[in-house]
């Protein structure tokens, strides 16, 4: 007799007995619960392509009024390093890609190692940012009371560049523009860099929490978002390379 | 417990993952290799649509959004899509205001 009165003793204790402890009751699936979530990080990630977006457009406006200043200034970048670490983002891409199928399929250590390569691949590119802002600092090439216009002016005395490039010394004026490139350069990178350094944070974190196996039993959706975010800083970075190392090099 | 949550969720394998590792591996290559070659106009259009093909790869795969819903996918889609809107105009401005006089 399937009628009220089974409904009755069933109801009230079935609603929390058939679902697991990280179902929040406002959903009703876990499915469900994974993408509102999902779609959360993306309205995210859709803000942070508006932020990065107004520093890229005013790359291009200013690259385009300045071309020969920002095409001087981008030749003191090292391509070297910037395609090392172009190639280090990448496999954290890819190594934080697996910690999600990890995830997914309840690897705990393929999880754990995953997380944690991605952890030292971020450390490294965040070293190779290191190396090459030391050199900017050691030429006087950051924005401020300090900086040196000598490698624009007197292009030869910068031996290293000018075995490169052999640019051409740029008039006083345009020359002045460079300290502009290097402020988007730093704003640019800088950023980047904030994100990356939230982004290592927080890996450090979920390699913690994975360990415990917390991700590894049906409940991975902050692994998979965060997923998002890294994936999302590497598309930035390869953006940055284009844009800062690459198009002015030939 | 575990039946009702199982059904439809795409889980991306390794082998994808790898495949996508090496096209982009691939792409940083080609690109660094295209910027020593003089190409006048087209070095930064080539930088860039090889940097905007190792992007779409790594959002469509890494970020799943091929196996997506198609809320997310639109949305996706319209806020890239407003991002253009906004950046070609700027672009277009000030492309235009020196108009004839160079």
């Amino acid at each position: 007799m399937p009628d009220s009165s089974e409904n009755a003793h069933g109801a009230a204790p079935a609603a929390h007995e058939e679902h697991p402890a990280y179902l929040r009751h406002h959903f009703n699936s876990v499915e469900q619960q994974a993408d509102a979530s999902n779609f959360a990080m993306w309205l995210f990630l859709l803000t942070e392509v508006m932020f990065f977006g107004g520093l890229f457009t005013a790359y291009l406006v200013y690259r385009n009024w300045y071309y020969p200043a920002f095409v001087s200034g981008s030749h003191q970048l090292n391509v070297v390093w910037g395609t090392t670490n172009t190639a280090v983002l990448i496999f954290s891409s890819f190594t934080m890609a697996m910690g999600v199928w990890c995830a997914q399929t309840r690897r705990r250590r393929g999880l754990v190692l995953s997380l944690a390569l991605t952890f030292i691949l971020g450390l490294s590119f965040l070293g190779i940012k290191t190396i090459e802002y030391r050199e900017k600092i050691e030429k006087h090439h950051v924005p401020g009371f300090h900086y040196s216009l000598q490698s624009f002016l007197d292009p030869q005395s910068d031996r290293e560049v000018y075995a490169e490039y052999h640019d051409k010394a740029l008039v006083p004026d345009m020359a002045r523009h460079t300290e502009l490139y290097f402020s988007l350069y730093f704003l640019m990178t800088g950023m980047h860099a904030l994100h990356m350094i939230i982004g290592i944070g927080i890996l450090g974190f979920m390699i913690l929490r994975a360990r415990a196996g917390a991700y590894t039993a049906g409940h991975e959706t902050f692994v998979v978002n965060f997923g998002l975010y890294w994936h999302f800083i590497d598309i930035v970075w390869i953006y940055l390379f284009a844009l800062l190392y690459l198009i002015s090099r030939h | 417990m575990s039946e009702p949550n199982e059904h439809a969720r795409h889980i991306v394998g390794p082998w994808v993952y790898l495949v996508i590792l090496l096209a982009l591996l691939l792409g940083t290559a080609l690109t660094v290799w295209a910027s020593y070659v003089d190409l006048g106009l087209w070095n930064p259009i080539i930088a860039l649509a090889i940097a905007t093909t190792k992007a779409v790869l790594v959002v469509l795969f890494f970020m799943h959004v091929w196996y997506s819903s198609k809320l997310t996918r639109l949305t996706i889609f319209s806020g890239i899509f407003m991002f253009l809107v906004l950046i070609s105009m700027t672009l277009t401005d000030y492309i235009s205001r020196a108009w004839g006089s160079w």
